[in-house]
């Protein structure tokens, strides 16, 4: 058994600090009644709570992925250990055959050769060019290449009837939670039931028999093809998923606090605060984001390239400039909110049970937090779930502009980014940016899903 | 309505000096002119004396805001505040790293960025439009509900896909139009047609789906119901009662963005190889060209401003209950 250190890296924190957030939340949610309401709505939701289903898959790779350490390397006993340069993940220790097993250059999705053509020496024959075989995929089958259709069908129809199983196993769970006896797979099938079960299994069971195939295949052959570097291109999706959950979250949870304080504050207390707020927020907002974002990454940089000693590791780099541009995409994007709460604060002031509570004595800060806060809170979950997915778009694009993350980590923009210029090449490398775009179609489309359920549980305006 | 637009243009004024000071504070507190010519000149020229042959081919060496070496107003003139940053009210940009006049650049650019932004705005706008329109007529029926499903799906496409997608199928596969590059004149609308049409159409997801619940909130008031009530067929009180006062919303919301179609947009250009203003601050972003990065904050900002006040003006002018006092 190899020693191994743990290695908590800054995003780390935010990201289990923002799990542990959400756990607070959700208490306070079960105790305040209007908002357990509007929950339910969203899980009456079918269309929400399928989105919901596929966001969890996703979660799941990104939290597995925030638990990183690095393997101590073999030396001398009685030395001081020491440990890898590089820091690997939860995830990167269950895929690590798709992690190590990486080919030369490209290799199209379940190919058996490489991409180019090389020359080939043969034993007593001299060399040839053609396409080499490939190190890794379909190794299993030997000289036997043709079998490669029959062999996937089979391995793919064997592991969808497992899903299947699977499947089969959580729906009879699932029937038992809704109702003892045959009536809970009667009452899921008609749509009966308060939680929208029938979509969440309908969503668990076409997941299954997606992933479970694709992983299984994953073993033998690289199921999206390989990189330009020979990496696999399925461990570089699952890579850039906590990229983009990063982004997407952490921005705003670092945003939020800024938002909720200066907005409140703008509005309950009126006067010159309220004439500094708004120019404060004005003022950023007239600067056009990307150009803000772009000049503030550029400052970044200059302060990342001056000052080296600052990180250990390229990860531990890659990690800060990561959370800097959540920082930077934080300034950028807390204006709108801002600027909601003030208005709602603003309404709310007028009304009669907070004079009442004035007319008490009770203490600005107590009423801003007792009686303001909770009544802000709808506005605040809406801005969370509909700003996610412009943030997963938004990375995109400025690491194609060269103002996103670190180059070193692997994120959809800078899969795009490298992948762009592949499509010029003859015969077209198209499985990268495919791959790439799908799978950022899939995270975006599901969370653009989830958003729209829970802004029409949580508008008062939409009922 | 003259005072009007002076008093909104007096507001904007501080508005402006916090961008400037807010700039200021960003490219020359964050980081000194030495952290930046270190980062410019690599790490292995760094010598103190090209640290400062470097500033001072720039105009960094002098002080930031108040020069004791001088005397009189100089020392607030001869600094690098002055110089950078208030010298930008005037116009006056400073030169580029690679010498050349930031001003005439940007003057001599805004012309390609226009001729595909404003295409695109109009055109997207009336694609939009119509396509709410269409949707919000036949509401809560099968159509309209797999249409805004469409728009949802649309708009969750990174917009990335539908340049690369786009070049890749209509200029490399069917070789309809040139990949990229830009003509003078009318020989130009080669160019400019890929871009405009994926311009649009990457726009449509989003701004139908806006639309559509602008026209929805329209159909639900009292003065649709009464002409209802008047029996008047459903297309009339669509497309003459409906349609002009949701076009209330749309259009005042759009104007915001009229003055910033100046600056063009970052990725089509970049990808089209346009000459406009997005591709100038592309190419400053991929150069650390501090000083060009520095003008188009200004003046990105400076447009919105226009942007807001505009709004302002076209909210008085179409709405007549908003009075100019």
């Amino acid at each position: 058994m190899m020693g191994f250190e743990i290695v908590i890296l800054w995003s780390d924190i935010l990201i289990w600090l923002l799990v542990a957030a959400s756990g607070g939340l959700a208490i306070l949610i079960a105790k305040n009644p209007p908002l357990l309401a509007a929950w339910r709505r969203v899980g009456a939701n079918r269309v929400g709570m399928a989105a919901a289903t596929v966001l969890l898959a996703f979660i799941v790779v990104g939290l597995l992925d925030s638990v990183h350490y690095r393997l101590q390397l073999e030396g001398k006993p009685g030395t001081q250990p020491s440990y890898a340069i590089e820091v690997l993940s939860a995830l990167d220790a269950m895929l690590t055959p798709l992690r190590t097993r990486n080919e030369k250059t490209y290799s199209e999705p379940f190919a058996t050769r490489l991409f180019a053509k090389e020359s080939i020496d043969l034993p007593g024959q001299g060399s040839i060019r053609d396409y080499p075989r490939l190190k890794h995929g379909g190794k299993h089958l030997g000289e036997n290449e043709a079998a490669v259709a029959g062999d996937v069908t089979t391995t793919a129809l064997r592991a969808a009837a497992l899903a299947l199983v699977a499947w089969l196993v959580l729906a009879a769970l699932a029937a038992r939670r809704v109702a003892s006896g045959g009536s809970g797979w009667q009452k899921i099938w008609r749509g009966e039931t308060d939680f929208a079960w029938n979509a969440v299994l309908i969503s668990v069971a076409i997941m299954l028999l997606i992933l479970v195939p694709l992983f299984s295949l994953a073993g033998q052959y690289h199921v999206f093809g390989t990189d330009k570097v020979g990496q696999d291109v399925l461990y570089q999706i699952l890579k850039s998923i906590r990229t983009g959950l990063i982004i997407g979250l952490v921005t705003t949870l670092v945003m939020l606090p800024v938002a909720i304080l200066l907005g409140m504050t703008a509005g309950y207390f009126g006067g010159w605060v309220d004439d500094l707020i708004q120019y404060l927020y004005t003022v950023l907002n007239s600067i056009p984001g990307v150009l803000l974002i772009a000049a503030a990454v550029l400052m970044m940089q200059v302060i990342i390239d001056t000052h080296p000693q600052w990180f250990s590791t390229v990860a531990e780099r890659a990690d800060l400039r990561l959370l800097a541009l959540c920082f930077i995409l934080g300034i950028t994007s807390w204006t709108g909110l801002c600027r909601l709460l003030r208005g709602e604060t603003l309404k709310l002031r007028e009304l009669e049970y907070i004079q009442a509570a004035q007319a008490f004595g009770v203490a600005n800060g107590r009423i801003i937090v007792r009686h303001i806060l909770p009544n802000l809170m709808h506005i605040v979950i809406i801005a969370l779930v509909m700003d996610f997915s412009g943030l997963v778009l938004a990375e995109a694009v400025l690491s194609y502009v060269g103002i996103g993350v670190d180059p070193s980590m692997t994120s959809f923009g800078t899969m795009i980014n490298n992948a762009r210029m592949e499509l010029g090449r003859e015969p077209v490398v198209w499985w990268s940016l495919a791959a790439a775009f799908s799978a950022m179609f899939v995270l975006v489309l599901a969370a653009n899903l989830f958003a729209d359920a829970v802004r029409d549980a949580f508008d008062p305006r939409a009922a | 309505m003259l005072a009007y637009i002076v008093r909104r243009l007096l507001y904007a004024l501080p508005i402006l000096i916090g961008v400037n000071l807010l700039t200021f504070a960003l490219f020359f507190v964050v980081n000194t002119p030495d952290d930046m010519a270190r980062m410019q000149l690599g790490v292995k020229r760094v010598t103190p004396e090209a640290i400062e042959k470097w500033k001072r081919e720039r105009g960094y060496d002098k002080p930031l805001l108040i020069n004791s070496s001088s005397s009189g107003l100089a020392t607030l003139s001869e600094t690098i505040f002055f110089e950078k940053s208030v010298r930008m009210f005037v116009g006056d940009f400073g030169r580029a790293e690679d010498g050349r006049d930031v001003a005439r650049e940007i003057a001599a650019r805004m012309g390609p960025s226009l001729a595909i932004a404003l295409p695109t705005f109009i055109l997207g706008l009336l694609v939009s439009i119509t396509l709410a329109l269409i949707l919000a007529f036949f509401r809560a029926s099968a159509f309209d509900f797999w249409g805004v499903v469409l728009c949802v799906a649309a708009m969750s496409i990174s917009g990335l896909f539908y340049i690369i997608g786009g070049q890749y199928l209509i200029s490399k596969i069917w070789r309809l139009v040139p990949i990229s590059g830009f003509g003078d004149g009318l020989d130009a609308w080669r160019f400019l047609v890929l871009p405009v049409l994926i311009g649009v159409i990457s726009g449509i997801g989003s701004s139908a789906r806006w639309y559509r619940t602008i026209f929805l909130e329209e159909v639900n008031k009292d003065y649709v119901r009464t002409a209802r009530a008047k029996g008047l067929p459903e297309t009339i009180i669509f497309f003459r009662h409906i349609l002009r006062n949701a076009l209330i919303p749309i259009l005042t919301g759009v104007v915001v963005v009229i003055p910033l179609l100046f600056m063009g947009s970052l990725l089509t250009e970049s990808f089209f190889g346009i000459p406009g203003l997005g591709s100038y601050t592309i190419d400053a972003i991929h150069a650390q060209d501090f000083a060009v990065v520095r003008s188009m904050v200004f003046i990105g900002s400076l447009l919105y401003i226009a942007g807001l006040i505009l709004t302002d003006l076209s909210y008085a002018l179409v709405d007549p209950r908003i009075r100019f006092e």
